[in-house]
């Protein structure tokens, strides 16, 4: 663990000489510089997540002070040229609904397209973004191990025994819609992190509506298989 | 020396008190229309976005002939551990990992509010 912090703090020491140099690793900084500038209005880039309903309210997009050991790097630097909806409404649904004849929907007025980056700009904020890696300590590495699952138990699990169904899509248009859909999760997402993530979503964002569902290490294992196999049938 | 590290203990002791204010004790409208209305509403009826594909549909808070046949502490209960712990369905969370107690009996009375009932009518 130490020997880790301190490989990526003469990592970082590196990449920061070289930029004063003016060497090869100049990318990094522009990444830097892009994520300043232009995405510092909506991503809270530094921590800590929020701590009272007002901040978590006024959040304008998901925290990135832990991308790196959060998302897979491969997913960002795509999802960034094309990005497409991920949270059917929005980052906070209290924000994006109105009532309805039938009950409450989807106020799609109030949401908005992402920006969108050229394909050297994403290289670069991808790879300032994997740079950020607070929460090291919730995550053991190597707490998954692949292992397979069919789809039809890993519905089950998701829907009947779980609840989890209830607010999240395991396809286009079918499951509740508060909270991100899982059908791309498992290209989105490291391995090890949705283990840390599903033990316990308040360590990482304590007033999140995700509630925790106390899930044992099997069944962690097996959600997080569910999703990989989620994800792979999703590719056309 | 001995009145610099009292001084230290008295604002360590104000540090720790404000942040546990801080983080204890949101209204309960705020928890409601945070945690709540994702399924129960913005109304409060049972009628929110993630209804549609549900197999059991969230209590209707407003229903006081519903409401009225539960107790305070069943309520509690069913906030506190779940649909479960209550004998009711498991799409009904617990919420004790994100709501201190005192915030749970806040949403009791809130629900009291919303169902203009108490136990028994
Ligand atoms: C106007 C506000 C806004 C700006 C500016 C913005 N973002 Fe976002 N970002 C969002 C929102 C909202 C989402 C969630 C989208 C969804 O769930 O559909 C998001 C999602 C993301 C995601 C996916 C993460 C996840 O967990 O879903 C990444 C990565 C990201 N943004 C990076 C960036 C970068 C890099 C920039 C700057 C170039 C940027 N964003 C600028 C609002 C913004
Ligand atoms: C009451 C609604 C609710 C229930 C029930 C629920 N979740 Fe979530 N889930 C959320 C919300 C809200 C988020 C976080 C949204 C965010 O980061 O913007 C989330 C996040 C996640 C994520 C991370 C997704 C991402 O893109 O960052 C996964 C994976 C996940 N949930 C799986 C599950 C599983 C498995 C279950 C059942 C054991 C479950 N959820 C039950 C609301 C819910
Ligand atoms: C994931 C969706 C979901 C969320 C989020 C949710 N509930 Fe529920 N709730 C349900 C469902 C479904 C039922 C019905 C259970 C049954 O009838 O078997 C229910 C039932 C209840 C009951 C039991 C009523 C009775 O019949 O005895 C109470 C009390 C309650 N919810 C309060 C709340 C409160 C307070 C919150 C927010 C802190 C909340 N619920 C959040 C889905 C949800």
């Amino acid at each position: 663990m130490k020997r880790l912090k301190l490989t990526i703090r003469s990592v970082a020491g590196a990449a920061l000489f070289g930029i004063v140099l003016g060497g090869s690793v100049a990318i990094a900084a522009d990444g830097e510089q892009l994520l300043t500038s232009q995405c510092a209005g909506c991503h809270n880039l530094t921590g800590p997540a929020p701590a009272t309903l007002q901040a978590l309210r006024d959040r304008k997009g998901p925290d990135l002070f832990y991308a790196g050991n959060k998302y897979k790097a491969a997913w960002v630097e795509q999802w960034l040229q094309k990005p497409q909806s991920i949270r059917p409404a929005g980052m906070f649904y209290g924000a994006h609904i109105k009532p309805g004849p039938k009950g409450d929907e989807i106020d799609a007025a109030t949401l908005t397209q992402h920006p969108a980056l050229k394909a050297d700009e994403a290289q670069a904020v991808t790879a300032a973004l994997m740079q950020r890696k607070a929460g090291s300590e919730l995550i053991a590495p190597g707490a998954y191990t692949p292992g397979t699952i069919s789809l039809s138990t890993g519905e089950m699990m998701f829907d009947k025994f779980r609840g989890c169904l209830a607010c999240h899509e395991i396809e286009p248009g079918y499951g509740g819609r508060s909270g991100p859909e899982v059908y791309t999760a498992g290209a989105r997402l490291q391995e090890d992190y949705l283990i840390s993530y599903l033990r316990s979503p308040q360590a990482w964002d304590p007033k999140t509506f995700m509630p925790n569902k106390h899930l044992s290490g099997a069944d962690l294992q097996k959600f997080v298989h569910y999703m990989r196999l989620l994800s792979e049938e999703g590719q056309p | 020396m001995n009145a610099y590290r009292l001084l230290g203990a008295g604002i360590g002791c104000a540090a720790l008190l404000w942040a546990a204010a801080a983080s204890a004790t949101e209204k309960p409208e705020d928890n409601y229309r945070t945690y709540c209305v994702q399924c129960h509403g913005l109304q409060g009826d049972g009628k929110g976005i993630n209804v549609r594909d549900m197999s059991v549909q969230p209590r209707d808070h407003t229903d006081a002939k519903e409401m009225a046949a539960r107790s305070d502490e069943d309520l509690f209960k069913a906030i506190k551990e779940g649909g479960v712990a209550i004998n009711k369905s498991m799409l009904m969370p617990g919420w004790a990992d994100v709501l201190s107690d005192e915030e749970i009996r806040g949403l009791v009375a809130y629900l009291r509010e919303l169902c203009q009932c108490t136990h028994g009518k």
